[in-house]
């Protein structure tokens, strides 16, 4: 089964402005990719290039093995922009149908029903775009997006307007969608998020790849903790396998030891390296 | 082409539920009261009193025609407004407010897009010009008892015209934000009826450089050259004294351009569509 979506060397060139510089990244069918980056990074460009908005300047960018922007890719995506904006005339149901006829889907009212009630939104069949809360109109985002069974789902910011409540429902979402094996490139800034649902994460900063791995592998240790009467210390470089030893050093000096902590770094750390502790 | 009629259903339903269209409704209920009102009075005014050419000249068929010729004026007017509307920012005003984005993902392609969108709005635009053009033509033959031997013919060059004015805000709304986009097809739509008077000025003193002038013009936004044609078609059967004394009013600049008119007008359109879908085909979103 070819790859649900593989960027290759892909370049973007707005004017004077460099958004990709030769961006190569694969993600497999079922996986959850979370993009990480500050603003300007390029991860927007990134997901327009692939949902066939965007025509890149250099490389190429595959959907489910065909080239971004056929007519065969875009059968293949699910796309939600960070910014977007449905009709306010249209009813949800009268929405997510719209989008079937657009994708070809045949899921008929079934489908939509269980899309609405997937994004918790099952109540709201008849409910027009233009009385929803913002939160309610990023939730049905996500359910036209998954419109059809995508074998790629694009979503940028998909929690940007959304209050913690209504991030968690999102979380819940994508642990659904990942069951369906639909894989996704979730593009964030909340790391706590993207820690939580993605399998690995890409980190992009000026159009470039920096860091890319496991969440678990970039959060990488940092050393240990120790606290004695003589005060806390960090003895960096350590691990969880020197806390016998350290232990018996502290006690070895007379020190007594109160807390001994093995140190592992978060997601955030691992981003802020990756980008700078000046970026956001 | 399910995708197409899609797209076709959507952009008329759109323009139904548009704010646009209950003013154009509203105005157009206005302009039809006041039509029935000015032919009312002006045929009341034949009966009354006697016309010193009667036996010359066919007062019906001039007072008749004189006010649908008007009222055709104000119906293309109002058509090309309801169309420029309907297509206001259809590409770059909705990509930029992110309503287009989700509609181009889709399998449907932007070509199909594209000219479904124009397809949509210029059927809601030439109903709308057919529907009042005829309600024009009720009103002056229950209240004048005129009417035009062929009334449907000048109502299609009118609903052309119409569908041209469509084609040109489409293929301006691929390059121009939205209000950019409803100044200069506004621009245009002056320019071509500037055109159509310079061609009869031109016509009125022999100068052959002004009604050059107005054929470039016509060529180039053909429109107003319709408009002509359908001016013409109206009173095609009216021939004598009537015939001139007609043509001082309204009718100046009706001509018979023939069906080589319509055939070019629907290539301009394909031409006009042709230049937008390419160009909307390269632009980013």
């Amino acid at each position: 089964m070819p790859a649900a979506l593989r960027v290759t060397e892909l370049r973007k060139r707005y004017g004077g402005f460099e958004a990709l510089r030769g961006v190569s990244l694969e993600i497999a069918p079922g996986e959850v990719v979370g993009l990480l980056g500050p603003n300007g990074a390029g991860k927007s460009t990134l997901a327009k290039i692939a949902a066939g908005l965007v025509r890149p300047s250099a490389g190429s960018a595959e959907v489910a093995g065909h080239p971004a922007g056929s007519a065969g890719a875009r059968a293949a995506v699910g796309y939600l922009a960070e910014l977007f904006r449905f009709p306010a005339w249209m009813g949800a149901d009268e929405l997510l149908r719209l989008h079937q006829r657009l994708s070809g889907s045949d899921g008929g009212e079934r489908e939509r029903a269980e899309l609405l009630e997937l994004v918790g939104l099952g109540h709201a069949a008849r409910v027009r775009v233009g009385e929803m809360s913002k939160g309610m109109q990023q939730r049905l985002g996500i359910a036209q997006a998954l419109v059809g069974s995508p074998r790629l789902l694009l979503l940028d910011e998909p929690t940007s307007a959304l209050d913690p409540a209504g991030r968690r429902v999102v979380r819940e979402l994508l642990e659904g969608i990942r069951e369906r094996g639909i894989a996704v490139l979730l593009s964030s800034h909340l790391l706590g998020e993207v820690e939580r649902v993605c399998d690995s994460v890409a980190i992009l900063l000026a159009g470039e790849v920096v860091a890319r791995g496991r969440p678990a592998e970039l959060a990488r240790p940092r050393g240990v903790e120790i606290e004695t009467d003589a005060g806390v210390r960090v003895i960096a470089g350590a691990g969880r396998e020197d806390v016998p030893r350290l232990v018996e050093e502290a006690v070895a000096r007379g020190e007594r030891v109160y807390a001994v902590r093995p140190l592992q770094s978060t997601l955030e750390d691992a981003y802020l390296e990756a980008v700078g502790e000046g970026q956001e | 082409m399910r995708g197409a009629w899609t797209i076709v259903g959507y952009a008329f339903a759109e323009s139904l539920r548009r704010r646009v269209v209950v003013v154009v409704f509203a105005l157009t209920l206005a302009f039809l009261a006041l039509y029935a009102l000015g032919v009312h009075f002006a045929f009341a005014e034949v009966e009354r009193s006697e016309f010193v050419f009667a036996e010359l000249v066919e007062e019906r068929a001039l007072v008749g025609g004189t006010l649908l010729g008007l009222a055709m004026f104000a119906v293309l007017f109002l058509g090309a407004v309801l169309v420029v509307f309907l297509t206001n920012g259809v590409v770059r005003g909705d990509a930029e407010s992110g309503l287009l984005q989700p509609l181009v993902v889709r399998p449907v392609g932007r070509g199909t897009l594209l000219v479904a969108r124009y397809l949509g709005a210029a059927a809601a635009g030439v109903a709308y010009v057919l529907v009042v053009y005829m309600l024009a033509v009720l009103i002056t033959g229950t209240l004048g008892d005129w009417s035009p031997d062929r009334p449907l013919g000048p109502g299609l060059a009118l609903a052309l015209a119409v569908a041209v004015v469509a084609a040109l805000s489409v293929l301006a709304s691929v390059q121009l934000a939205a209000t950019a986009q409803g100044i200069a097809v506004f621009m245009l739509f002056g320019a071509g009826l500037v055109g159509g008077l310079l061609g009869q000025i031109g016509e009125a003193l022999g100068s052959g450089t002004l009604e050059r002038i107005a054929e470039v013009a016509s060529v180039a936004l053909p429109f107003e050259a319709l408009y002509q044609y359908s001016l013409h078609l109206l009173t095609e059967s009216t021939s004598g004294l009537t015939e001139v004394v007609i043509r001082l009013g309204p009718f100046g600049g009706a001509e018979d351009r023939g069906a080589g008119l319509v055939a070019y007008a629907l290539a301009y359109v394909a031409v006009v569509m042709a230049v937008a879908v390419a160009l909307f085909r390269r632009r980013d979103l």
